[in-house]
């Protein structure tokens, strides 16, 4: 008796096992199709079209014949080696280094100190703040630009009015013009749009914090500095994780506000050049020079490879290693 | 931008039901500040001749243009005329067949060779485009500041320096309304403004495409070191300023001298409420001989897959006409025919530009026939080190060296 109920039970496990769920497939092919024909397809054509070169003038070519050659890695030889495209490229480099390292810096302690003002329980206007801050970052980045283009302006600006209030006149410089404040410049202002993002994560992260964890501190004579840099700050680490792995993406891949605020010049001199700004250069052209798509395609492969990298680190090193607590 | 949009919507539909109708020749073209002219003036006095074929003219956002007419040409969806980029973006759409080619057209002896160069193979076997139209290069002045302050025009380098001078000690006014926040501005505005006259116009062109030439020569450092002293007297933080804010700078009426290109007449007119007129480029002192740039900018093609190439030619070959030139020149002032015919200018400013043709020779940009098609582009590395020359962060001969290694990176009559 025993044995035929678990022989019939084992019957249905092997029935069951057997019958594969095919609606499944139907319901995830529109996902993986769409992903694939627009993502995974892109990425890799990407790849192998910077394994080519490109006759720029098609010269002594018809509709027919085969515009591109199969060079290996030639292109990216030239990239990282040869003067004339490599200086671009580490210059780009070193430019979006730093402006993440601005970002890191500033914006992600800073998003915490409003989020933690934010979360402290007896201040008033929370939502107005909360409302406030998160406002430039709903701006569109093309308004942001011409904005502070216009602020930072040296013929109609305004910090020459407000140094000048205070006679500190002198002090003003054309920051967007200089070679070393633009692209400090540019970034404060990119910090300054996108600051509240990581206060909004931060925000939501604190919240989540019970109750209970923060009277029991304080029970225990935990005054504020300590509740927050014991308790709190511990408790949030994997979002503030989250919001740099987020913004070395943010900022590895952008452009636009380069874009709206100097065009593709990155002026002066290239020193606001990121490597959105000098992909799109490669890869379009700009003005008299003619785009030559493999070597962008080379730029954007090698962008694909820095975020890559960063994001194994951080997946690897960090997110692997950190303690997640449950309450 | 709305204006922009509707334009564009309206020329789109306008393409979908030309395509639909026999005989209507469609010209491709970014100049869609111009689109007026073309539909009010140039259009009706070309089907006055020609009453059957209807002409459409359809435009693009300017810096868009390069990009979206070849993706048209490849798809096989562009329209019947292409108007022409000079050089090499021209000559590639032709050495990819997409451009016919226009040998033998009737009336294109009506432009001199200088014209043509601008759309035809190096070897000017063949040619794709009809020359339309130049710009040209001089300084625009406010000439009621020059009044006030009792300024006489400029000629050589140093008259140039001491009304900068007397204009900035006077302090009312920007002596030099221009920035470098644009290098293109710049290097366009200034360099090859000022350059004609100091590499001999078209002597020193052919000199850098032979390679007799090199920008590490003295006379192209003496233009840089002249070119580094206008950053005295442009407005503080000039580094900052982009081309719209020295062009408002002028039209405010607060700046006494605009380096410029004559295509600022048309817009500058309608702007300034104060009387304008243009001075030439200065000489290197002690020097007669002055040349001025007039730089061959737009032309215009036949589609080589144009169903309509019969009407297209017509069209082109009226464009050849003194009809044209006329009112071409009078409907957009500062875009001056390349014909040979001799036509009247109303345009007090454009005719002040014309008339320096008949003392002064002319040539072209030096950076862009044949010597602009390498990596890097010699275009841009000029905007690169006369931004930086201006903004004092390189000399003179750091600038030349860094032009001249660029062009011996490919070229190999640098090399």
């Amino acid at each position: 008796m025993r044995r035929s109920v678990s022989s019939h039970i084992n019957k249905i496990i092997f029935k069951m096992k057997k019958k594969f769920p095919y609606h499944i497939l139907v319901f995830l092919f529109p996902a993986c199709f769409i992903y694939t024909v627009f993502m995974i397809f892109p990425l890799f054509d990407t790849i192998r079209i910077s394994l080519y070169t490109q006759n720029l003038m098609g010269e002594n070519m018809d509709n027919s014949s085969n515009i591109r050659a199969f060079i290996g890695f030639r292109n990216y030889y030239d990239l990282f080696f040869n003067e004339n495209w490599s200086w671009h490229f580490w210059n780009a480099l070193k430019n979006n280094t730093y402006f993440f390292l601005l970002h890191v810096s500033i914006q992600t302690p800073i998003g915490l100190l409003i989020a933690a003002f934010l979360s402290s329980r007896n201040l008033r206007f929370k939502h107005t703040y909360r409302t406030l801050i998160f406002l430039p970052a709903m701006m569109s980045i093309v308004i942001v630009g011409y904005l502070f283009n216009l602020i930072l302006s040296n013929l109609w600006g305004i910090p020459q009015t407000i140094l000048g209030v205070v006679g500190l006149e002198h002090l003003y410089q054309p920051w967007l013009g200089l070679k070393g404040p633009a692209l400090i410049t540019i970034s404060l202002i990119s910090i300054w749009q996108f600051v509240g993002i990581p206060m909004m994560l931060f925000y939501a992260a604190l919240l989540n914090i019970p109750d209970e964890i923060l009277d029991a501190a304080k029970i225990d004579g935990s005054g504020p500095m300590s509740t927050f840099w014991l308790i709190k700050f511990p408790l949030i680490l994997p979002t503030v994780g989250l919001m740099v792995i987020l913004t070395y993406v943010g900022n590895y891949n952008a452009f636009d506000l380069i874009f709206a605020m100097k065009s593709l010049y990155a002026g002066p001199e290239y020193s606001t050049d990121l490597m959105g700004t000098f992909f799109y250069r490669t890869f379009f052209g700009f003005q008299m020079q003619l785009g030559n798509p493999t070597m962008g395609a080379t730029v954007a492969s090698t962008t694909f490879g820095i975020i890559l990298l960063g994001v194994l680190v951080y997946l690897f090193a960090f997110q692997q290693r950190i303690t997640r607590y449950q309450y | 931008m709305k204006k922009l949009l509707s334009i564009t919507l309206l020329f789109s539909f306008l393409f979908s039901i030309g395509n639909a109708l026999a005989g209507t020749v469609i010209i491709e073209s970014w100049r869609n500040d111009d689109a007026d002219a073309w539909n009010d003036k140039i259009i009706p006095a070309f089907n006055a001749k020609h009453p059957n074929i209807k002409v459409v003219f359809q435009t693009t956002i300017p810096n868009q243009y390069a990009a979206s007419v070849s993706a048209k040409l490849e798809g096989g969806n562009a329209g019947d005329l292409i108007t022409c980029i000079p050089f090499d973006q021209s000559l590639k759409l032709f050495n990819r067949g997409w451009l016919a080619s226009l040998n033998g057209l009737n009336g294109l002896e009506n432009y001199p060779q200088v014209a043509k160069d601008a759309w035809s193979t190096d070897d000017q076997s063949d040619i794709f485009c009809v020359p339309m139209a130049s710009v040209s290069h001089g300084f625009m002045y406010n000439k009621d500041i020059f009044k006030e302050l009792g300024l006489s025009i400029p000629k050589t380098e140093s008259e140039f320096f001491s009304v900068l001078e007397k204009i900035k000690s006077d302090g009312n006014y920007t002596p030099l309304a221009i920035g470098t926040a644009d290098t293109w501005a710049i290097s366009t505005m200034g360099f090859q403004n000022i350059g004609p006259n100091y590499w001999q116009g078209e002597k020193g062109r052919k000199g850098i495409i032979s390679g007799d030439e090199k920008f590490t020569d003295s006379h192209y450092i003496e233009l840089l070191k002249s070119l580094a002293k206008w950053g005295d007297y442009m407005a503080t933080g000039y580094q900052a300023q982009t081309y719209p804010d020295s062009q408002n700078l002028f039209t405010l009426g607060d700046a006494a001298i605009y380096p410029t290109g004559s295509w600022e007449i048309f817009t500058f007119s309608q702007n300034a409420d104060f009387e304008f007129s243009a001075f030439p480029p200065y000489k290197p002192d002690g020097q007669s001989e002055c040349f001025v740039d007039d730089h061959t900018d737009i032309g215009i093609g036949l589609n080589a897959a144009s169903k309509n190439a019969e009407e297209s030619k017509i069209f082109l070959e009226w464009l050849t006409s003194a009809e044209f030139a006329e009112i071409f020149a009078n409907e957009v002032p500062g875009f001056f025919p390349l014909h040979t015919h001799s036509i009247n200018v109303n345009d007090p400013v454009a005719k002040e530009f014309i008339s320096w043709k008949d003392d002064c020779a002319t040539t072209i940009r030096n950076s862009v026939h044949i010597v602009g098609r390498g990596e890097p582009n010699l275009e841009s590395v000029l905007w690169e080190v006369v931004s930086g020359v201006v903004n004092g962060t390189i000399t003179a001969e750091e600038a030349g060296a860094k032009a001249e290694a660029s062009l011996a990176n490919w070229y190999a009559p640098h090399q």
